[in-house]
């Protein structure tokens, strides 16, 4: 899940963006905490050579230097900044080869959801894209905050509950990835992580067609038995009974998700912690 | 009767908590009793707990972070533990009780270390500094530390009764909210910061009041030191941002309390108008704490090279600066809200912006050294120390105020590496350094230098072996808070980090025996001029400690560097011998006030986070009482007559003439 080793041209540009700002800024940091050690270590009281000067408390060049110096470089960055925000808008598209894939995700407790509408299927903690082509998604959240990571896709985004967020995306290379939440969220946050697989162009319509004759059927019904509080370590997939599902999620005709039962009325309610485990 | 407060509240399943608190349960009364029979109990209520004298209450803010240190210390090792081993495992704390952990940490470190910890600094030194006897509103200021204490109590009982918090240390709705947090730890969480937060806020009245209005003749802003000038800027952050947090929280309780919707998913509250509120309090505070630490270094820097500060209004102008632009870059937290890119690209630059008063600041330093006699006692090391350390840690905060590199690094391990680097590294080391700086004048005995510098050394080591790797596994993808994981390219960082905390934690054992060692050193360690360090300001100009009135005489300033200006001037003139005329002397008297204020705060908070709502009038209607006594009040102050200003001033007097005529005759 290495940062410096992108698979897809947002994650790339974001990371080159990461080490130009780093080393933009090591050209003055470094050459500072040399001089704070060596002036540290020259005017040291022992030492009899350096020369006491108690009157040197103001320089109008210095001043003037050691407020540009940093002025300089804010400007510099605030380019790159400036820049590199229009650029890399989670929104923005990022043309890819064929036809863009619609993927509306939702962070349900504790388990990501990845409906594809147009092919009219959904998958829990697997998402599997084509390489190479843009991938829009759309993204809410069926109960609290959490963010939407690939981290080796680049820009994270995240999901709330009633809104949805946008981001696009494109995976160049066939292999395996991982994603996950970067927003805490309760107990089972730690296993939000999920498999990303990319395949080539030419495999998808064939996944997308056995997963499309899959016994399952994600409905109103079985949409809120998965929005339950709980981890979810086998890899589902659904067919998709109504492609409005995401809407009707993120409009709030389906109401948010349950959070924990209340056993008793205590003032400690285990149930949470026990599904996580 | 009992509100939702019954035997289940008591976590008998749980070892850890259950034993940790009941230890700390078993060593608090042992100090009681040990107190009351040696009969110290109407030394303690007369001296301490009811003084309104702001170097007492400066010393027990101190204590209070002192102790809770060691509290949000053993926190941070169980955590650094759980992800040490808890690869491809559940390690051994349980998500339920490590989200407590984190929470609390975090918690307790910005509110009841951080803050106690600067707040307690600037009581105990800024009247000194301003040359005056005492705070603008001594008996409020005792209000604020005893609530403070209040908080940081309740904090620590929810250890036994109940839970705590189980959603990060700024509760984040939805899942902060009644439906997925239905337990009482949020409520700990928030009564604990409401009723510490109103103790802050009259904190930071009290000491803008006093900076502002009570300084020495010839004082004008522009000869006040520097850190004072890190003082004012604070406490205008607070003056101006607690208030934001007290109503954020409380529209956050009455969701909870009385079912209202400003943050729930339902009914047309909005999870994102808390974000915005939580960061416009949350950014600004993290300036509250490290400019209060800039001072420090200030101080300590130019004192240990034997110079006057390097460019001091500029020094000034950038710390205003910094108090100003701090209050409009808060959406930089959330970067990955998906605002558009106008709206990042405006926060991230007005961040960076934030980096070049900063920038600034290290820079004088750097030639405040500069032509310098640097003398490298403790406080001069953490100085040095910091700076190195904090370089980075800047470097890092711009780094995610980029919002394309943001987007990549929020919410992951190297943020948290960048918030340590810049908490600890700036504020921790300026805390530390300040404590060291200025124990003699608190107690009158310096500290051990020797486990001081040992102190320094594995603290310094120790924090860069945590946290670098800590970088490190943010830039391999790992993101915070988790319980565990399973990706094997983290483990090794992990180990490393744990590595890291346990040469840290010895750090920590020096600071402790430096403390054992100087106590019982404490007759060779005496400082009997007031002046240990060869100081500029006037903190050193009367003794170590400083009678209860601070200075017989209003000092006369008649420059930058007071203290030292008189004293060159001393040696000038050779001191004059004559006795000066003595004056009787007004102080405030000690009031009970803020220690049964907070008694009863206490009962209210307790009952409130329990739905015990008679207990809630009840603890209401006493701290209402207590303050309509206190309104009522006829005696105000007591008089020290002069002979008895002139018996302490003459002893102190006596020891700086000696030291003056020896250092004329070198
Ligand atoms: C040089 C100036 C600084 C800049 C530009 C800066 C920038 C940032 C940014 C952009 C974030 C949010 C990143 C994210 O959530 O993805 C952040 C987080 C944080 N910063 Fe800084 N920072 C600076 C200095 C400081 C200082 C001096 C302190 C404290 C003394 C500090 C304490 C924090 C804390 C506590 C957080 C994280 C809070 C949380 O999410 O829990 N920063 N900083
Ligand atoms: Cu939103
Ligand atoms: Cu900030």
């Amino acid at each position: 899940m290495n940062l410096l080793d992108p698979q897809g041209p947002v994650a790339a540009a974001n990371s080159t963006i990461l080490v130009d700002s780093v080393f933009i800024m090591l050209v003055i940091v470094v050459p500072t905490i040399f001089a704070i050690l060596a002036f540290a270590f020259w005017f040291r009281a022992s030492n009899t050579r350096a020369r006491y000067q108690p009157d040197f408390v103001y320089s109008g060049r210095v001043e003037m230097v050691v407020w540009s110096i940093p002025a300089l470089t804010v400007i510099l960055l605030g380019g790159v900044a400036w820049i590199g925000s229009h650029q890399l808008d989670p929104a923005a598209p990022v043309p890819g080869t064929g036809s863009p894939v619609r993927i509306q995700a939702v962070s349900l407790d504790w388990k990501w959801l990845f409906i594809y509408p147009d092919q009219r299927i959904a998958t829990v903690n697997t998402l599997t894209v084509p390489a190479g082509a843009e991938l829009n998604f759309q993204l809410t959240s069926s109960s609290v905050m959490n963010t939407f990571f690939i981290p080796q896709l680049g820009s994270m985004i995240y999901t709330m509950n009633g809104m949805v967020t946008r981001l696009n995306l494109r995976a160049d290379n066939v292999g395996k990835l991982q994603g996950l939440s970067a927003h805490f969220s309760g107990d089972g946050f730690p296993d939000m992580m999920f498999d990303v697989n990319v395949i080539s162009p030419l495999a998808f319509p064939d996944w997308v067609a056995t997963t499309a004759k899959s016994d399952a059927v994600l409905n109103e019904e079985s949409y809120k038995k998965l929005m339950q509080q709980g981890i979810e370590r086998g890899r589902l997939s659904f067919r998709l009974a109504d492609p409005r599902l995401f809407d009707l999620i993120a409009t709030q005709h389906i109401p948010p998700g349950p959070g924990p039962e209340l056993l008793s009325d205590a003032g400690r309610p285990h149930s949470g912690g026990h599904d996580a485990r | 009767m009992l509100g939702k407060l019954d035997w289940s509240a008591i976590p008998f399943d749980q070892p850890i908590p259950l034993a940790a608190g009941g230890v700390v349960l078993v060593a608090i009364l042992a100090v009681l009793i040990w107190v009351v029979v040696k009969g110290h109990l109407p030394y303690l209520w007369d001296e301490w707990i009811t003084s309104v004298d702001h170097k007492r209450i400066g010393v027990m803010y101190i204590l209070l972070a002192s102790v809770m240190l060691l509290r949000g210390g053993s926190d941070a090792i169980m955590m650094r533990i759980q992800q040490a081993v808890a690869f491809q495992s559940q390690g051994y704390l349980p998500p339920e009780h490590y989200n407590q952990i984190f929470s609390a940490h975090g918690t307790i470190m910005i509110f009841f270390v951080a803050m106690p910890f600067v707040i307690g600094l600037m009581n105990l030194i800024v009247p000194l500094q301003l040359g005056v006897r005492d705070v603008a509103f001594p008996t409020l200021n005792s209000v604020g530390f005893w609530l403070t204490a209040t908080g940081a109590l309740l904090v620590n009982v929810s250890l036994v009764v109940g839970e705590f918090a189980r959603t990060g240390w700024l509760a984040f709705p939805p899942l902060s909210g009644l439906s997925y947090s239905p337990g009482v730890g949020v409520d700990y969480y928030a009564w604990s910061l409401q009723i510490s937060g109103v103790g802050t806020l009259v904190a930071g009245i009290n000491l803008v009041t006093t900076v502002l209005k009570l300084r020495t003749r010839g004082m004008n802003y522009l000869r006040m030191p520097m850190f004072c000038w890190t003082t004012l800027a604070s406490n205008l952050l607070i003056v101006a941002a607690f208030p934001i947090l007290t109503a954020t929280l409380a529209m956050l309780l009455l969701d909870r309390y009385l079912g209202f919707h400003f943050f729930t998913n339902e009914a047309g509250g909005n999870v994102m108008m808390f974000m915005n509120l939580i960061w416009a309090w949350g950014h600004p505070e993290v300036y509250i704490l490290v400019l209060p630490a800039f001072g420090i270094f200030s101080e300590v820097v130019s004192t240990f090279s034997g110079k006057a500060l390097f460019g001091y209004r500029s020094m000034v102008l950038a710390t205003m600066a910094i108090c100003v632009v701090s209050f409009m870059v808060w959406l930089h937290h959330f970067f990955t809200m998906g605002a558009g890119p106008n709206v990042n690209a405006i926060f991230g630059i007005a961040s960076m912006i934030i980096a070049i008063p900063t920038g600034v600041k290290i820079y004088n330093w750097l030639f405040t050294m500069y032509g310098g006699r640097i003398r490298f006692a403790t406080p001069m090391l953490w100085s040095v120390g910091f700076m190195v350390t904090f370089i980075i840690g800047g470097l890092t905060g711009v780094l995610v105020a980029v919002p394309p590199a943001d987007f990549m690094l929020h919410n992951s391990m190297f943020l948290v590496a960048h918030f340590h680097n810049v908490i600890i590294g700036g504020v921790l080391f300026g805390a530390f350094a300040g404590f060291e700086y200025w124990f003699p004048k608190a107690f009158g005995f310096r500290l051990d230098e020797r486990w001081g510098k040992a102190a320094f050394w594995f603290t310094f080591t120790g924090f860069w072996v945590t946290f670098m790797p800590l970088y490190i596994a943010g830039m391999l993808g790992m993101t915070r808070r988790l319980q565990h994981y399973d990706v094997a390219a983290w483990r090794p960082w992990m180990i490393v980090a744990v590595i890291g905390m346990a040469v840290l934690s010895i750090g920590v054992i020096c600071q402790i025996m430096q403390l054992v060692v100087s106590i019982r050193n404490r007759e060779a360690l005496r400082d009997r001029t007031g002046d240990p360090w060869d100081g500029r300001s006037l903190e050193w100009a009367t003794s170590s400690p400083p009678p209860v009135f601070n200075f017989a005489f209003h000092p006369d300033v008649r420059g930058e560097d007071a203290y030292w200006d008189m004293k060159v001037r001393a040696q000038q003139q050779s001191l004059e011998h004559e006795d000066p005329e003595y004056h009787d002397i007004e102080m405030p008297r000690n009031s009970p006030t803020g220690f049964v204020c907070a008694f009863f705060a206490t009962i209210m908070g307790f009952a409130l986070i329990w739905h015990i709502w008679w207990m809630v009038i009840l603890g209401g209607l006493g701290a209402f009482a207590t303050f309509v006594v206190f309104a009522w009040r006829d005696h105000d102050e007591y008089v020290i007559p002069a002979e008895e200003v002139a018996r302490i001033d003459r002893v102190n007097l006596e020891e700086r003439r000696s030291l003056v005529s020896m250092a004329g005759a070198i």
